[in-house]
Parts: structure tokens; sequence; C-alpha cells
């Protein structure tokens, strides 16, 4: 599965994206947050403050209680700020 | 028929004025039109700022944009509607976003022109660095700008 970082959260994780494979019992967005979060201190960084990332799956807005097992890419990344 | 719909992320500055031609040109059913440029400003709270750097998730940016031209034209008997977006290092007094709509009559352009504007703010995959003063911060999200596209959820088309 490929994960995507952009703005401030690419930043912090220090690379715009990579493949995983998914662990076992990871069935969330939020889950799959957390576990990212345990993967190093440049994750732990990035993801400090879940509630104020926001998440795509396959380039569509999903919220944190979204199922991740039938996407093949998922995207974090703060608020937007565009127009 | 069809609404006749652009959307680029692009780059390159472009012509609002030439944009709204293109929507109007060799028509006589449309009434008004209605173009909304977006301009980066030379100071931010105060201070002078050298530049702002848009990124953008390319794929979901055209994807959700062209979801919300979708929802526009389902809304609002819109005509046309062009809406571009830049993306890269923008310098102060440069364009950053188009929106154009047109209509018979004022009220849907106005109205989905804003629409547009409004959820482009909140709901499209882009963001903003701001460089001041030799550093480079990313700019926070606005409750006033999710104030704004909330309010058009649940309304219905007038």
């Amino acid at each position: 599965m490929k994960i995507r970082y952009f703005a401030w959260v690419r930043e912090r994780v220090g690379k715009p994206e990579e493949e995983i494979e998914l662990p076992a019992g990871i069935a969330t967005v939020g889950e799959l947050m957390d576990w990212l979060a345990g993967r190093g201190e440049e994750y732990a960084y990035a993801f400090e403050n879940r509630k104020v990332i926001r998440a795509a799956i396959d380039r569509t807005h999903v919220r944190p209680d979204a199922p991740i097992r039938a996407a093949r890419e998922i995207a974090f990344f703060p608020p937007m700020t565009g127009g | 028929m069809t609404t006749p719909t652009t959307i680029r992320l692009q780059r390159e500055t472009f012509d609002a004025a030439a944009e709204a031609a293109k929507l109007t040109r060799g028509r006589t059913d449309i009434g008004a039109v209605v173009t909304f440029t977006g301009i980066c400003r030379g100071d931010e709270a105060g201070e002078p700022i050298a530049a702002l750097t848009l990124e953008h998730y390319p794929g979901m940016a055209e994807e959700e944009i062209t979801r919300h031209v979708e929802e526009a034209c389902a809304r609002w008997p819109v005509l046309g509607v062009t809406v571009i977006h830049r993306y890269g290092r923008i310098a102060p007094g440069e364009d950053i976003v188009l929106v154009v709509t047109t209509s018979s009559h004022r009220a849907a352009a106005f109205a989905a022109a804003e629409f547009l504007m409004d959820y482009l703010k909140t709901r499209a995959p882009f963001w903003k660095q701001v460089e001041k003063a030799g550093a480079k911060n990313w700019v926070a999200a606005k409750e006033s700008d999710d104030a704004a596209a909330d309010r058009w959820r649940g309304k219905a088309a007038e």
C-alpha cells in the first residue's frame, strides 16, 4: 500500500511517499495513524496531534474511522489552505 | 446539454479576461459572467512577505475540484465554469486562483462562484507556505474559511 504525505506532515516524516506492508489488525485510517506514529521519532512528531491531520483514500477525503483494507493509496496532510 | 467546464492546475500565470471571454464568445444565452481572482498579498499580519509556495496533491486536486464543479452545475443553472489554480512559487501581486461562472442571470453566477471559492479554500488539497524574513512557514487553516464552506451544506439552490 502506498502512503503519501503532504506539506508539514511530509516535512516531519522526511519523505513524500513510501510503500508499506499493512500489519494485521490495522483496519481504519485512525489505527494506521496510531501505527505510523510508533515507527520512530519523525513519525511520532508528524502524528503527534492526530486530530488535526486529514486523510484521503484513493484521492477521496475520508474520516479516521474509514476502513482501509481495499485502499491502494492513503494520504495524510494538514488542513487545506488553497484558494 | 452538458455545461462547458475547464479545470486546470498550472505553474504559469493566467489571463482572467481571456478565460472569461472564452466562456461567453459567440453565445447570446449568457446574461451574467462572474470572475473571481485570488491574488498573492504582499504582507501577512503587517509583515512583508517574499512569496507564497503552493503544494498540491496531483490527481486528487483535479478530482476534488471536478466534484465541486459538478455539484455547482447541479445546484445552480450555470452555463459555463472555469477554474484555474496555480501551484509552485507565487510572488506578491501575482494571481493564484481563478473562478469564472456564467449564467442567464447574475444570482446563479454569483452563488456558484462563491460556493466554488469556499470549497477550494477548505477541501481542495492545496497547502500554502509563506516566505518572510528568510523563514518559511506553513499557513494555518482559518476557522472562518471552514464556516464559509459549511454554510453551503444542506442549503437548497436559490
